[in-house]
């Protein structure tokens, strides 16, 4: 599968939500825990060797399992797979929780159904639609329980 | 660099809503442009990610662009209902795409615009914070019998750093013009917020984090204990009621995407 890996480059280089030098390691046979600068932009989390520019790997966070694993340590794996574990080992248990919480709402889906949950209340609260007002209202992917295509 | 190439693809073909699709004609590029040709391909825009399949029944996709930070123009090409994808960095390379008509094409130019992660981000703390100030204003309500909702709009509405989108431009001789992909909301101040909360004035509210955040990643830990334990009592956002709301749509949509591969939709 092509894609622009320039700009996935490029957003690499952009201010992070959070990043930090964890141990970590790849599903891979043989594999052992490595620091690595890692670094969650947008749903994407890059992981760099630590004195490297460019990453070595990016992870799109989207249909993700972010589970925390024993003291300090976490794990991503994608639905597809799940016994294929990215496991992150960090300093302090509190470093871990932070880590987890940021990676579950790092997805486009999770900030999707915030996005519908919060124009739900609001609804339901006040009786207007608050999307009305920026003409998005009608947006598929603002219904709820919204299947489309 | 690597990517977890497999989960994307996954990601691209599961079942989870698409913002939109439809095919489009993506211009070739050649080195010594020998002329210009299309192929046509089957466009499927989830998030910030736009896919592109050879048939509209592949299985995989053949490519995919990622649209953070792009740019969506109309085109000066010398096809019809053209439009292009670009990005800021020089020497990048731009995609331009070609719709079936005008509807198509605006609806297109529309999507990709809003695609990206800012721009979510800002709609959806901007309601985070209507919700907050909903409750605050029935609270009040209960105290008095006037509605108070429309003077809480009021103040969002003179918020200068979130302007309502205008579905049109105002002009419209030559088409649109340039929308950016998450140009179009914030008027000036430093909407991207990458570094968790601390935007310029006026400030949108910091990431809270509360002591009902739970590991089910609800979206809504972010209002603060005290709302939590609002004595507006039916309408409070307690932690089960939450729960509850956020998990009648998963068993939805987990009982949809079963069926769905019962019959055995690709």
């Amino acid at each position: 599968m092509r894609y622009n890996e320039r700009e996935l480059l490029s957003l690499a280089r952009q201010p992070a939500e959070k990043a930090a030098e964890i141990r970590m390691s790849v599903p891979k046979k043989g594999s052992v825990l490595k620091k690595r600068l890692v670094k969650l932009v947008v749903n994407f989390l890059f992981y760099f060797r630590t004195d490297e520019a460019e990453p070595i790997g990016a992870l799109l966070l989207e249909h993700c399992r972010v589970t925390k694993e024993e003291e300090n340590v976490f794990s991503i794996s994608f639905i597809e797979e799940p016994e294929r574990k990215y496991c992150f080992e960090c300093a302090t248990e509190e470093q871990c929780q932070e880590w987890v919480e940021a990676l579950r709402r790092a997805s486009y889906e999770f900030l999707r159904r915030s996005l519908i949950f919060y124009r739900n209340e609001i609804q339901k609260m006040t009786g207007k639609d608050p999307l009305e007002q920026y003409g998005i209202s009608e947006e598929a992917r603002f219904q709820l329980g919204a299947h489309r295509q | 660099m690597k990517l977890n190439e497999r989960s994307v693809a996954h990601y691209a073909t599961c079942d989870s809503p698409a913002d939109h699709a439809g095919f489009l004609r993506k211009r070739v590029e050649r080195h010594h442009h020998h002329g210009t040709s299309y192929q046509r391909r089957w466009f499927v825009l989830k998030g910030n990610l736009l896919f592109y399949f050879e048939e509209r029944e592949s299985r995989e996709p053949v490519g995919l662009v990622v649209l953070e930070g792009c740019t969506v123009e109309l085109c000066e090409a010398a096809e019809e209902f053209a439009f292009a994808i670009r990005f800021d960095d020089a020497g990048a390379r731009a995609y331009v795409l070609v719709a079936d008509g005008q509807a198509a094409m605006e609806a297109w130019v529309k999507a990709l615009s809003r695609a990206s992660f800012d721009y979510m981000r800002l709609v959806v703390r901007e309601l985070e914070k209507q919700l907050e100030e909903a409750c605050k204003s029935l609270a009040a309500c209960r105290k008095s019998p006037r509605r108070s909702s429309s003077s809480s709009r009021k103040r969002h509405l003179s918020n200068p750093a979130l302007l309502p989108l205008q579905e049109k431009p105002t002009t419209l001789e030559n088409g649109y013009s340039t929308w950016g992909s998450g140009g179009c909301v914030a008027s000036g101040a430093a909407c991207t917020d990458p570094d968790g909360g601390q935007t310029k004035p006026p400030p949108l509210p910091p990431r809270r984090r509360s002591a009902a955040s739970s590991a089910t990643g609800c979206p809504v830990p972010g209002l603060s204990p005290g709302l939590l334990e609002s004595p507006v009592s039916p309408e409070t956002i307690c932690f089960s009621k939450l729960h509850n709301w956020y998990g009648q749509e998963i068993a939805v949509l987990r009982r949809e995407w079963q069926e769905r591969q019962k019959r055995g939709h690709p």
